[in-house]
């Protein structure tokens, strides 16, 4: 089944900017697997360090969450869409633990 | 239905009928729901991108009262977007800025400012006295903790949020639909995903996500026939390709704090939830002067500048072998393992994810962060070089 996952803007940095992509799957895990697969920088932000999917990406097939259909199951039709919704949360830094990080204005936490 | 209830109208005098008369013409509107926007208190947690529109936009539409937190000051990177404020504004805190700029808008509107960080420790008292939440923070901790003093206090929270071209918009209502935390049961963890000041916002994006946030507050307040709002559908706009799409969300029975059996009874602390408080162990940094101290011995070290071609555009780091952010693990092999690497971004954290990135995927070389990124070597080093 040929499928078009839509990308966020978040991650089009490991897409070389696309937007969309056309791959091949029976169910939505397929899909993002073939998807991540296509590009591996961005494997780890898709899934953590067990293979399961980050809890702040949300899969919807058409309109439908797949949380609330058969998760990674939920099987895709032929020319569907696959739409990965990350978290976002705008402007500040997200990197705070190291103390190497300053924040946006250039000064130390 | 509306979420202010009738015995809080309040009459409109006279002066108050040509200022909305457009509102008064709406028999969506009308008087009725001029004088529940004239009885509704509003709080809108960051005067910043989101805030700006929100702002302007609710004391324009004659909201009684509007709160605003915030303990930043104004910066001038923030005006390409941050619309409330002006120029001279510069290095004034935001809420005082905002304050000003609502009153001369509609000295009608009673404006209450909180010059503070938003925290636990202050949340339920600084909320609890409000009818609806405008959520335009840009952080996560804080739109967990925004989440949760919601769903405990039962106020709807009006939820907007940005990143470069791509907006999200929807309201929670934990009495009416799903939380935060029913989408996002948790964040990402740190330092994965860039933020704004990094990855950049295309201006106009937080004015379009906060007037749809402001037009939800408005029809909260004004009240709206089932299904007219935005609770339980998710709006994705992506300002590049001018595009809308709506997904549904549903109420997650097992949400933590809104769902059949909550174990979040109180707020909790949202750094630690966030992960912000973990040390990120063994990832060595080297400031600018060491930097320098080294490439001036001619050590040997391989110079690594992750940033995008249009930053190298803004000015390209000597010596630095460009490979974006979003290809190291792909090119890992044109990287020498035997040779030291220092990473090299805008600020230092894309430069740290790729070494986290690097590591994960089995490079063996030692790295090195550049701590401050070009931002602090235009600094410390070299002052003929921009911060950007």
């Amino acid at each position: 089944m040929a499928v078009t996952i839509l990308i966020p803007t978040a991650l089009r940095a490991f897409t070389d900017r696309k937007a969309e992509v056309e791959v091949e799957g029976r169910t939505a895990g397929e899909a993002v697997a073939a998807f991540a697969g296509a590009y591996p920088d961005i494997r780890h932000h898709l899934y953590d360090d067990a293979g399961s999917l980050r809890s702040f990406i949300n899969i919807y097939v058409g309109e439908k969450n797949v949380k609330d259909a058969s998760g990674l199951e939920t099987p895709v039709r032929d020319g569907e869409t696959v739409m990965i919704v990350p978290a976002i949360a705008g402007g500040k830094a997200l990197v705070r633990d190291s103390g190497a990080c300053p924040d946006d204005t250039g000064r130390r936490p | 239905m509306s979420i202010i209830s009738d015995r809080r109208l309040v009459a409109l005098d006279n002066s108050e009928i040509p200022r909305y008369s457009r509102h008064l013409l709406l028999p969506e509107v009308g008087p009725e729901g001029q004088q529940r926007l004239k009885a509704a208190k509003v709080l809108i947690v960051g005067a910043g991108g989101l805030g700006a529109p929100l702002a302007l936009y609710l004391a324009a539409a004659g909201v009684g009262t509007i709160g605003v937190v915030d303990h930043d000051l104004v910066e001038a990177s923030n005006l390409q977007r941050q619309v409330i404020h002006s120029t001279r504004d510069i290095d004034r805190p935001k809420t005082e800025s905002a304050k000003d700029r609502i009153r001369g808008l509609n000295p009608l509107v009673n404006v209450v400012t909180y010059n503070v960080a938003l925290t636990a420790g202050n949340a339920m008292d600084i909320l609890h006295d409000y009818d609806v939440v405008a959520d335009g923070t840009d952080n996560y901790q804080t739109r967990y903790l925004v989440n949760d003093a919601c769903v405990l206090l039962d106020i709807p929270n009006v939820y907007g949020s940005i990143f470069q071209f791509e907006g999200q918009a929807t309201v929670f209502h934990a009495a009416d639909g799903p939380c935060y935390r029913c989408l996002y049961p948790a964040p990402p963890p740190p330092g994965l995903v860039p933020s704004c000041a990094e990855g950049g916002v295309v201006g106009v994006l937080p004015g379009i996500v906060g007037t749809i946030q402001a037009c939800e507050v408005i029809k909260l307040i004004v009240g709206v026939g089932e299904g007219q709002g935005l609770t339980g559908r998710l709006l994705l706009f992506d300002a590049w390709r001018m595009k809308f799409r709506e997904v549904k969300l549903e109420k997650d029975p097992a949400c933590p704090v809104c769902g059949e059996n909550p174990v979040i009874n109180e707020l909790i602390d949202y750094e630690q939830f966030c992960g912000l408080t973990q040390p990120d162990e063994g990832m060595d940094g080297i400031t600018p002067l060491e930097l320098k101290a080294r490439l001036d011995k001619e050590d040997p070290l391989q110079l690594v500048d992750v940033r995008e071609q249009h930053e190298r555009n803004v000015f390209a780091f000597e010596g630095a072998k460009p490979v974006p952010f979003g290809q190291v693990v792909r090119r890992m092999d044109e990287l020498d393992p035997h040779t030291e690497a220092v990473f090299i971004c805008k600020v230092g954290r894309r430069s740290a994810l790729a070494i986290r990135a690097l590591r994960e995927a089995g490079y063996a070389g030692r790295m090195l962060n550049l701590l401050g990124g070009t931002n602090a070597w235009a600094r410390d080093v070299d002052n003929s070089l921009p911060q950007y």
